[in-house]
């Protein structure tokens, strides 16, 4: 049952480690006198409806479910706010990969050919770099053969699952091009899934932004002050905090600022991504 | 690498043809160790995917990045490609380390007297970060555990291991008569349950003594490792010309459990080490002495060496101890009289064994011989009491109290 007096956030459960990151966050909130639960979702689409809800007064979103809680508020007349972020979510990039003996040299010669994508739903392994494309004059849906990896749709390419598939199906010569996150070129060298030299970076994406605490206008502002004081105040030199900090891939919090979304809000409009859950939420 | 806050020239690191996803990453963290939170490195270097490599590795690293315009030249010829700006969170880390004493127990203050738990399994005289786990080791008190004497016998014990298929001549001739065999097989089933209680005893001790007292977690393992062989070797001695073992008593099984239901460290050790296995050393040196065959006595001879090992430690630690706590002593012999207590309705040895060694002693069944075999008997229960007294007055008891306590050990010598 929902402790009214608790100010509750929202995750989705894309790996078991969720569980013991906000169950740390809570005792850590709660050494400071801040009442703090959290509720998990299977996937972002629930956690943003269960937010617009009114089941959690935070949500730890995704930048796709970012957009989708922007535009399902302003539809109906509220508004959507990015309160703070990690500082590893500000200016990622994504990258088109191509074997290292390719011959391809510009994003026009992947004209026909395979591209290997992660999940439908990922913006860093799917959405962006087929925005890239396309403003580059490829229509994925017409220009590319387009292999989607497909696993645990609905967590937004959180799982790096779908961006592994892509990248061994590069490496098996099953498509001529692959799509990942720039952090994932180097983990998947060292865990041996990219051997050295065997593929190269066709084409980089601009930067964008990726994770958010997003609230509504609605969320209880003298809790929502204490609760980002206090995260924003976590210090990696804290030895309590900095397992925490460790499992959630970040150094400190930042400030939340929707800058960083504009390919993301481009791809979304141009692919008509969000159009079908956007029309079943607005009803 | 002067002028870290950016004043003059930034220090440069050129990787050459090195990617980050070939270790290119170790000489950025060596450059980046040397400069001040907010102080910048400039990268040079021809990998292929570097700028790529750089943006993933600085962002996870808490390191700004800012990528250079390709044009500029670096010392090596390789364009800079990049500066670092070093983030805050790489010094955090090792905030508040604390060093888990020191490695060598010689130096002063190198084993703590009550280490942290936190310090859980690092090597002693590691620098141990904090805010890890406590781990729950229950005997983590030096005066408990602690002999200055245990890296020395470790050190012994490791030299000392044998090997039961070199070191024994399984092959030697073994003439006695087949009823005499039996009596060799009865002693040697006798042993091999005593040995596992050895066995078992150290081993459980072992995972609860906290890990800074490295040298006496290592030396109750080689002493479980050592026991691991006497079982091997008596009963590959007990079955080298019978099929078949002998009998197991429920007095001596009850005796042996009385050690294994001691929860106490320094009170089992005393039992098991001090007195019991003390008491072992007569009877395998008399087995040695006195067995109808070489097998028998070079089986008896070897573990004689390395229980002479396991006792020398009892005895160490507890003297040690007894000098740090007074009380120690009437603990012990406390648990001496409730041990005697508890067998109180026991048979003590039993009548196989003590027969069995009268006969191993006569080596045949002749009058003559059994009359000679049974004086070494009791010969050898005198010259256990005598070790036990002895050991017993090390440990600071008065005479008396030493032939009292002696008295009351279980007859079933372990």
């Amino acid at each position: 049952m929902r402790d009214r007096e608790s100010l509750t956030l929202g995750a989705v459960a894309y790996d078991a480690k969720v569980v013991t990151i906000w169950e740390g966050f809570k005792a850590w909130f709660a050494e400071r006198d801040l009442r703090f639960d959290f509720v998990l979702y299977s996937n972002y689409e629930r956690l943003v409806e269960g937010h617009l809800e009114g089941e959690v007064d935070v949500a730890w979103n995704s930048p796709l479910a970012w957009i989708e809680s922007e535009r399902a508020a302003a539809r109906a007349g509220r508004r959507a706010r990015a309160v703070a972020m990690r500082d590893s979510d500000r200016e990622l990039t994504s990258v088109i990969l191509v074997r290292g003996d390719s011959p391809i040299e510009s994003l026009a010669a992947l004209a026909g050919k395979a591209v290997a994508v992660g999940a439908a739903d990922s913006p860093q392994a799917t959405l962006i770099p087929l925005l890239l494309l396309a403003e580059a004059g490829l229509d994925p849906a017409n220009d590319l053969r387009v292999v989607r990896h497909d696993l645990l749709v609905g967590k937004h390419g959180d799982h790096v699952g779908g961006e592994r598939l892509a990248a061994r199906a590069l490496v098996a010569g099953r498509v001529e091009a692959a799509c990942l996150l720039d952090a994932n070129l180097l983990a998947f060298a060292r865990e041996g899934t990219l051997p050295t030299g065997s593929t190269r970076v066709l084409a980089t994406t601009p930067p964008f932004d990726h994770c958010n605490l997003t609230v509504f206008d609605d969320a209880p502002p003298k809790d929502l002050d204490r609760f980002l004081t206090l995260l924003l105040g976590m210090s990696y030199d804290d030895p309590v905090a900095r397992p925490l900090l460790d499992l959630e891939g970040l150094k400190r919090w930042l400030p939340g600022r929707v800058e960083g979304y504009s390919q993301l809000n481009r791809a979304v409009d141009r692919f008509a991504t969000l159009d079908a859950w956007l029309a079943q939420v607005s009803r | 690498m002067t002028d870290p806050g950016g004043h003059g020239p930034a220090p440069r690191v050129d990787l050459g043809g090195l990617g980050l996803d070939r270790g290119g990453h170790l000489l950025l963290k060596r450059a980046l160790r040397l400069l001040p939170a907010g102080g910048r490195l400039e990268v040079s270097g021809a990998s292929p995917d570097l700028t790529t490599h750089l943006r993933g590795w600085c962002r996870s690293q808490g390191h700004r990045l800012d990528l250079a315009a390709p044009s500029v030249a670096g010392a090596a010829g390789d364009a800079v490609v990049a500066s670092i700006t070093r983030g805050p969170a790489g010094t955090g880390r090792w905030r508040g380390a604390e060093p888990a004493g020191a490695s060598d127990p010689a130096l002063p203050g190198a084993v703590a007297e009550h280490p942290s738990p936190r310090w859980g399994l690092a090597a002693r005289g590691a620098r141990v970060e904090p805010g890890g786990p406590e781990f729950a080791f229950p005997l983590d008190r030096k005066e408990v555990v602690w002999a200055e004497e245990a890296a020395a016998l470790y050190a012994q014990a490791a030299a000392a291991q044998w090997d039961p298929a070199r070191a024994i001549d399984w092959s030697a001739a073994i003439t006695h008569p087949d009823d005499v065999e039996e009596a060799v097989v009865q002693v040697m089933t006798y042993l091999i349950e005593n040995e596992m209680a050895a066995l078992v005893i150290p081993a459980a001790f072992l995972a609860r003594i906290h890990p800074h007292f490295r040298e006496v977690v290592q030396l109750l393992a080689i002493q479980a490792a050592d026991e691991a062989r006497h079982v091997e070797v008596f009963t590959r001695r007990a079955l080298l010309r019978r099929g078949e073992l002998g009998l197991s008593t429920a007095g001596g099984q009850a005796s042996l459990k009385t050690l294994l239901d001691e929860p106490d460290f320094a009170l089992a050790s005393f039992l098991l080490s001090v007195l019991g296995e003390g008491s072992f050393l007569s009877l395998l040196r008399f087995l040695d002495a006195n067995a109808p065959d070489p097998v028998t006595r070079q089986v008896a001879r070897l573990a004689a060496q390395d229980e002479a090992r396991h006792v020398a430690f009892g005895l160490a630690h507890l003297e040690r101890h007894a000098a740090a706590d007074p009380g120690l002593r009437g603990r012990l012999a406390a648990a001496v009289t409730r041990r005697h207590d508890a067998l109180r309705q026991t048979a003590g040895l039993n009548e196989e064994v003590f027969d069995a060694l009268v006969v191993l002693a006569a080596g045949s069944w002749e009058p003559a011989a059994l009359a000679a075999g049974f004086d070494r008997v009791v010969g050898l229960q005198h010259d256990m009491d005598t070790g036990r007294r002895r050991r017993l007055e090390r440990l600071g008891f008065a005479p008396p109290d030493a032939e009292a306590l002696s008295a009351l050990h279980t007859r079933n010598f372990m």
